[in-house]
């Protein structure tokens, strides 16, 4: 049995009388793709945010490769190994999908004090950012201003970025949001690739998608954990159907 | 299968063209400063001189202030402090090297002065940057326009250097082999500095200090969600600016030879701003134009009022209204139009 990456130990996160997340606990296991489902408002991105270190949790516990790193600032998430994309797109929309991608690969390059030659030359960074664009599908696109392209090319160039860091751990915010059909199976094809490379923790409302790619299943409403398990459990669980599928387990 | 998409590609035709087209009209401002003011001074006329150097000195604290404002989106408005700072370091030393007192600094050597001026500014941007910088937006504005003010008031209680009265340098900063008493000496102080700053700030904006500063400006959360701690970055730039202001004024006070509080006030803050938007900011040489297009409207339009200000700010009014990336912006895509269609 392959080992926790990521453990979650009762995490708690209240915005005024809300209980976005309500002790939640939750493993992600080594090379496993871990999809987080659960109806609108269920907390889903708020454990996302506190998972990659943008909100701080109130209490509770972040383990990742066995660091507890609760309270460490987002920077040092990304340092540790969790890498995120958003659920609203979020990418230097003034520079160029390769520019992008190559500020990632230098954010894990040592640090940045370095004056005087001209990053855009440097073959440490431009080299791998051409792989990491390729291994997205969009190599030809390298030279476009992020601003340019589709919505679904930029999906693709925030999941390329977030594996320029080198993560250990992929947090994937909604990848197929507003997506077209199209778009979503290239997406879900990028995302099978990465299926037994990297380990992800996958938000998704397509459940084709989610059960598509899901090894393990989290349920999540009104921020707590229902059920937890392997996507066939998931599908016949009555609790779940009945909160979140909308069915009566009859 | 050749690995044609790891070769270098070159740039596409629209930006390499947009970049030599800023590119040509800033070294033809370059060349014209080089030139002009020269022909002016031979030909008889040294008030143009003058103009010139001001001007110059004004473009170097604006290409300064557009490291923080424009390539780091930070908008401080309390530079004028930077030029006040390096000001009085020429001017203290050198009235207690008349006066006596303050025997630790008190000095002609314009080294001294230099390294005060560079030195003081430094530790001001780094105290005052640590704590503005926990701030965006409106409230940095605010902050930094009150530490800016903060040594604007500093100075006025400062009854030995003249308080609100200012302070007369009697003699300016001394440097073996160069007299800074001759116009023309001075003048190309000032030019080569400015050539030299702009080629630095060349080097760093496409370094990798700069796209990571560049990159918190476009989007500062995806930085931190990269791994980058923004802080420590802005902070440096923050110091940079400051210093490259503080050696303006450290010129400034050779030039005018006389130096007072209302050289820090909140309004030339606001000048050296506009020459940045104006300008152009996250160009190069954008505050250059900005710094040109400011003295020359300045001596236009007090001619014809003395409200010059009034005019002056339609004006700005305009130029963020339908020059966004301000005069040198609209030459790029001028170039950039001309590219596309012989594209």
């Amino acid at each position: 049995m392959a080992e926790a990456i990521l453990q979650v130990n009762n995490l708690c996160k209240s915005f005024g009388g809300v209980r976005a997340t309500q002790n939640v606990c939750l493993e992600v296991l080594d090379g496993e793709t871990h999809a987080l489902i659960g109806p609108n408002g269920a907390g889903k991105t708020t454990l996302i945010s506190q998972l990659s270190g943008l909100l701080p949790p109130d209490a509770g516990q972040i383990i990742f490769k066995g660091r507890d790193i609760t309270g460490a600032p987002a920077h040092q998430f990304s340092r540790a190994g969790l890498a995120r994309s958003f659920q609203i797109t979020s990418v230097f929309t003034d520079m160029t999908l390769l520019d992008n991608i190559a500020l990632a690969v230098q954010a894990h390059d040592g640090h940045s004090f370095r004056f005087w030659n001209n990053a855009r030359h440097d073959d440490r960074l431009r080299q791998p950012a051409r792989t990491y664009l390729q291994q997205v599908g969009l190599a030809d696109r390298a030279d476009q201003l992020a601003s340019a392209v589709s919505h679904g090319e930029r999906r693709q160039l925030e999941i390329a970025m977030a594996l320029a860091t080198e993560p250990g751990l992929l947090l994937l915010d909604e990848p197929m949001a507003g997506m077209g059909q199209d778009e979503s199976s290239l997406m879900i094809d990028t995302l099978r690739q990465l299926h037994g490379k990297k380990s992800i923790l996958l938000v998704e409302h397509d459940m084709d998608a989610v059960f598509a790619l899901a090894d393990t299943i989290t349920v999540l409403v009104y921020g707590q954990v229902i059920a937890s398990g392997p996507p066939d459990d998931i599908k016949s669980n009555a609790e779940v159907r009945k909160a979140y599928l909308g069915e009566d387990a009859d | 299968m050749a690995d044609t998409t790891m070769q270098q590609d070159p740039p596409p035709a629209t930006t390499r063209r947009r970049l030599s087209w800023t590119g040509l009209f800033s070294l033809l401002i370059f060349l014209a400063l080089a030139i002009l003011p020269p022909v002016a001074f031979y030909s008889g006329h040294p008030f143009w001189l003058d103009i010139f150097t001001r001007l110059v000195i004004l473009a170097i604290a604006a290409v300064g202030l557009n490291l923080i404002l424009g390539y780091g989106g930070l908008v401080s408005f309390g530079h004028a402090a930077y030029i006040g700072l390096g000001a009085y370091a020429v001017g203290v030393p050198a009235y207690h090297a008349t006066y006596g007192g303050f025997d630790l600094i008190a000095s002609y050597n314009g080294f001294v002065h230099l390294g005060l001026a560079l030195l003081v500014s430094a530790v001001f941007a780094l105290i005052t940057g640590a704590i503005c910088l926990r701030t965006r937006g409106v409230n940095f504005i605010m902050i930094t326009m009150a530490f800016g003010q903060m040594i604007f008031y500093a100075i006025v209680s400062l009854e030995t250097y003249g308080g609100d009265d200012g302070l007369t340098i009697d003699v300016r900063s001394e440097f073996p082999l160069i007299s800074l008493d001759n116009p023309l000496t001075l003048y190309t102080v000032c030019y080569t500095s400015l050539a030299i700053i702009v080629f630095l700030l060349y080097r760093l904006s496409n370094s990798r200090f700069g796209l990571t500063l560049q990159g918190a400006r476009s989007n500062e959360e995806r930085m931190r969600a990269i791994g980058v701690n923004t802080y420590h970055y802005q902070l440096i730039a923050f110091v940079i600016s400051g210093v490259i202001c503080g050696y303006a004024g450290f010129l400034l006070g050779n030039f005018t030879t006389f130096i007072s509080p209302e050289m820090i006030d909140w309004t030339r803050s606001g000048e050296i701003m506009f020459m940045v938007i104006l300008g152009g900011a996250t160009f190069l040489c954008g505050p250059i134009i900005g710094a040109i297009l400011f003295i020359v409207l300045e001596h236009l339009l007090s001619e014809i009022t003395v409200y010059w200000h009034l005019p002056f700010g339609l004006l700005l009014i305009f130029s963020v209204l339908f020059l966004p990336g301000g005069i040198i912006g609209a030459v790029s895509r001028i170039g950039g139009k001309k590219g596309q269609r012989n594209g």
